[in-house]
């Protein structure tokens, strides 16, 4: 079984969890970001971080990778706020599975 | 709809009438799966909502702490300071079956150690901030990524399940029924014609 984490990104913004035990890869181009994704996804991560502005730019590669158990790619933010791109990934799993967005609508009302 | 090629013949309509049966069957089954796998999906997205509303405000701010720690000290330092980690973290990782679908659980736990891999001399707390940010927020971020994962293939598979029972729902069913149909049809016609002929029969011989 995987077990281990990885973060992709900007070094400059990513390299602090390096510290916590996190292997950390830098990438800051969409090349980059997915031959690194693609290296994880052989040497069997279990769950690999990606910089919300890189997965923006590969959702191929990610896609693939969805309908595996490992790795689990999750985007996360690494800039000052969160872009919403994460929160749109959920909103169109929402959409996929059930047809309209239940969750997301019903707290704009 | 169209009749399948069949050859009309008693036979063949047995076998045809089994399938219908094991068709609808299997369409009951398919249907009461996807509700059931829509009502585990609608809690664990909701749950995947709050995670990801509550793990990218932490996150951030961990973040934003460490670019502010690289912005008043020397860039080198602070790498130097964070490469060489004191603790490890490892993830326990098995596969779950949610509704037959294969999804990842996964459990943290880190080697203990001291927090803080480097000299507080020569960095600022805004680093101290952040890696002890970090540290909390990445719990979290394994139960996120563990939940975002789970309504991917349970999204994938709802979508899959929703795609088989609509087969079977406008084309595999309809199609049996009325090919069934068009055999019995056939074998009535036949039976009539029959009668029929033999009836002719009958009054050629008495006259």
């Amino acid at each position: 079984m995987p077990n281990k984490i990885a973060v992709i990104g900007d070094k400059d913004s990513v390299l602090a969890f390096r510290a916590v035990g996190v292997e950390v890869f830098d990438a800051t181009t969409a090349e980059q970001a997915q031959s690194l994704v693609k290296k994880t996804i052989a040497d069997r991560y279990a769950v690999v971080f990606i910089a919300e502005d890189l997965a923006e730019q590969i959702p191929e590669t990610l896609q693939k990778a969805k309908l595996q158990t490992y790795p689990a790619i999750v985007p996360i933010p690494t800039g000052v706020a969160p872009s919403g791109f994460g929160m749109q990934g959920i909103k169109s799993d929402v959409e996929k599975a059930i047809g309209v967005d239940i969750i997301f609508n019903k707290e704009d009302k | 709809m169209s009749v399948m090629n069949v050859n009309p013949t008693r036979m063949e309509m047995k076998r045809l009438i089994g399938r219908l049966k094991t068709a609808t069957r299997g369409h009951k089954l398919l249907k009461d799966k996807t509700d059931e796998m829509i009502r585990r999906f609608i809690s664990l997205a909701e749950e995947n909502k709050r995670l990801r509303e509550q793990t990218e405000q932490e996150l951030c701010s961990a973040l934003q702490a460490f670019a502010q720690a690289r912005c008043t000290t020397d860039g080198r330092v602070v790498e130097e300071a964070v490469m060489m980690p004191s603790r490890t973290v490892t993830l326990t990782c098995s596969k779950r079956k949610v509704m037959g679908v294969d999804v990842p659980s996964m459990q943290v736990s880190d080697s203990g150690g001291e927090l803080y891999p480097y000299s507080f001399l020569s960095v600022t707390s805004q680093l101290d901030d952040s890696v002890r940010g970090l540290n909390n927020v990445l719990l979290k971020l394994v139960r996120l990524a563990e939940t975002e994962k789970t309504c991917n293939m349970l999204a994938e598979e709802i979508e899959k399940n929703k795609r088989r029972v609509n087969a079977l729902e406008n084309i595999m069913i309809p199609q049996l029924t009325e090919t069934i149909n068009y055999i019995k049809m056939k074998l009535d016609e036949s039976e009539r014609a029959a009668t029929v002929r033999l009836m002719k029969v009958k009054d050629i011989i008495n006259k």
